[in-house]
């Protein structure tokens, strides 16, 4: 319990949004026009924009904006539009804390420790990369060992380079990204390697950042060594069998002085577990609704923090959604109906959202979101309500690098038994 | 002469044979929908990339992040890059605003995205 004194300086807010990377932009600008003017943003950074800011490559903006922009373009737009709507953003505030009850603590230079009670919070604190510690890289634990991340973050916006030869471990479109960025920059890219037999970035990194700079593509290959005393001197890769094991007598040696990590994403949770939020292992976000509500009342999530999203364009879509939905919550519209589980069935993971409303009154469209497991090819993804086919989507060609996306429509939701809804991949 | 090429327009990534005489593509085979077509004729004949790049502030420990506003010559790349190391503008900075034009003679300019106060 707060003393009295303490309880003084408690602020309300209606719609409390933490994070300010395109996720929390969108949510805020959404929650604004829909008519909540007691809005507040807190970022940890010194700057509006998330990751956005350090992907000063293009290929952002295709969906929404119909243009092709560069991740600080993309970003700006937001930024210009959440200025104009006079949003209160308090940058360099890290929120430490959040509970069930929507209490929030959160730190800053400028106004030291702060304490909020939120009417709604949206979770939009991104994804971080997975560190060297979660991957069972063996050898010594020298310098000149990056994630791709932190070395995009060090060249894009500070302007210095990490090393001069480089090999790259994973082959996902932020590796594939750095490769060439490196390599603009002057340094020699010696490899790509991949664990798995494909690759999961985009076909066109793939041409247009490794083949247009005859940097070579290892797929079904692995670090197995890494050498130096202080520094980075050199790796050893070897071909993997069917089960990712080392293959002995394939091993290449490369002499470099950096490895990049490019090892998958995970989104950054810690706040959510802290409201007692009820997670999923498959997306490792939160478990939400078709309003981006999880589990807990008045707590919504969108973007990186739910799932990993390719396209920061689905993000905002979101995050629009998120905020919209939070605004609603606090002015008190209710969303009544009896809801039903989306289930990941053959071929599928991390179906988003888990939970669907079957509103009393009347649906809307309902787009859900979902990784396929492998790679098909002619495929047809179904949508099961039990034994009866509700909807489908046939494609040349589903990637687990490509989140798939279908859209359930409103006659389809208002007819759904009520029972288990399964979503499945058939070759 | 023949090219393997790979389309990039969609995930599906159909390797290409593409035959160029005369700086004209004459056939297309492995395509699988007509927009491999029309990347081969751009790709084998006159490849064009975007480019994108940072370039020093005066005085500030950080750089400001630019792009080509349309794309090049995929020959000029390393030439425009030698160009922009060699660039420095002042702030303030904003988007949009010319940091180099016509570089490298192709008759692009190189914009900035991102605005410096
Ligand atoms: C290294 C990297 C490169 C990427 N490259 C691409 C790409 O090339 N193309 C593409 O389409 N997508 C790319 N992505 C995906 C990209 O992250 C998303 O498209 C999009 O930026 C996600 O938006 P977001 O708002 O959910 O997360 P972010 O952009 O990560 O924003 C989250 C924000 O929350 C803030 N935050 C986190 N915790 C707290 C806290 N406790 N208190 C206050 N603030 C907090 C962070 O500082 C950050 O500003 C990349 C992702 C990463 C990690
Ligand atoms: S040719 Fe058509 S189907 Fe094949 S990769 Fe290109 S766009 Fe996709």
């Amino acid at each position: 319990m707060l003393s009295p004194e303490l309880r003084s300086q408690v602020k309300y807010v209606d719609v409390l949004v933490i994070g300010a990377g395109p996720a929390g932009m969108a949510a805020a600008i959404a929650a604004k026009e829909a008519g909540v003017h007691n809005l507040l943003v807190l970022e940890r950074e010194q700057n509006m924009g998330g990751i956005l800011r350090q992907c000063i490559h293009n290929g952002f903006g295709l969906h929404r904006f119909k243009e092709e922009l560069t991740g600080p373009e993309y970003a700006q737009r937001d930024i210009d539009k959440v200025k104009e709507l006079g949003i209160e953003v308090r940058t360099g505030t890290t929120v430490l804390s959040i509970d069930e009850d929507r209490f929030v603590t959160a730190i800053s230079r400028e106004y030291g420790v702060q304490m909020f009670e939120a009417g709604a919070i949206i979770l939009a604190m991104g994804c971080r990369e997975r560190p060297r510690g979660a991957l069972a890289t063996p050898g010594t634990r020298c310098a000149g060992v990056y994630s791709a991340g932190t070395a995009q973050k060090f060249v894009n916006l500070e302007g210095y380079m990490p090393g001069k030869r480089c090999v790259i471990l994973g082959s996902g479109d932020i590796g594939l990204i750095m490769a060439r960025r490196m390599t603009l920059q002057g340094a020699k890219v010696l490899a790509c390697v991949e664990l798995m037999p494909y690759s999961s970035g985009l076909n066109r990194n793939i041409v247009q950042c490794l083949q247009d700079y005859d940097i070579p593509l290892y797929l079904s290959h692995t670090v197995i060594d890494i050498q130096g005393k202080e520094r980075l001197s050199g790796v050893t890769v070897a071909e993997v069998d069917s089960n990712r094991q080392p293959i002995p007598g394939t091993e290449k040696h490369f002499d470099c002085d950096t490895l990049l990590l490019s090892v998958g994403l995970i989104p950054e949770n810690e706040l959510t577990e802290m409201a007692n939020v009820e997670m999923s292992t498959l997306t490792s976000g939160a478990i939400v609704d078709d309003s981006l509500q999880t589990s807990k009342e008045g707590i919504f999530a969108c973007g990186n923090v739910l799932h990993v999203h390719d396209l920061v364009d689905f993000v905002s879509a979101e995050s629009f959604k998120a905020g919209k939905a939070a605004a609603e919550y606090v002015q008190g519209k209710k969303r009544e109906g009896k809801y039903v589980n989306l289930k990941d069935g053959n071929g599928v993971r991390g179906v988003v959202p888990q939970k669907l409303l079957v509103p009393d009154g009347e649906a809307e469209t309902v787009q859900i979101m979902f990784r396929p497991a492998g790679v098909y090819k002619n495929a047809t993804v179904r949508v099961m309500d039990g034994e009866r086919e509700v909807a489908k989507l046939k494609k040349l060609i589903f990637t687990p690098g490509e989140m798939a996306e279908l859209n359930l429509k409103p006659e389809v939701i208002k007819g759904l038994s009520g029972g288990d809804v399964t979503i499945q991949i058939e070759q | 002469m023949e090219h393997q090429i790979t389309c990039i327009n969609c995930p599906v990534g159909c390797r290409m044979t593409v035959t160029v005489e005369d700086g004209k593509v004459t056939s297309v085979t492995g395509n699988t929908c007509k927009r491999g077509v029309a990347y081969a004729e751009q790709e084998c004949v006159a490849p064009q990339r975007m480019v994108t790049a940072v370039v020093t502030v005066t005085g500030r420990k950080t750089p400001v992040s630019v792009k080509t506003r349309t794309p090049i010559p995929k020959v000029k790349i390393f030439e425009c890059m030698k160009q922009l190391a060699a660039t420095e503008i002042t702030a303030p900075v904003h988007m949009g605003d010319v940091v180099c034009a016509n570089v490298c003679g192709t008759g692009v300019d190189v914009i900035a995205t991102k605005n410096v106060d």
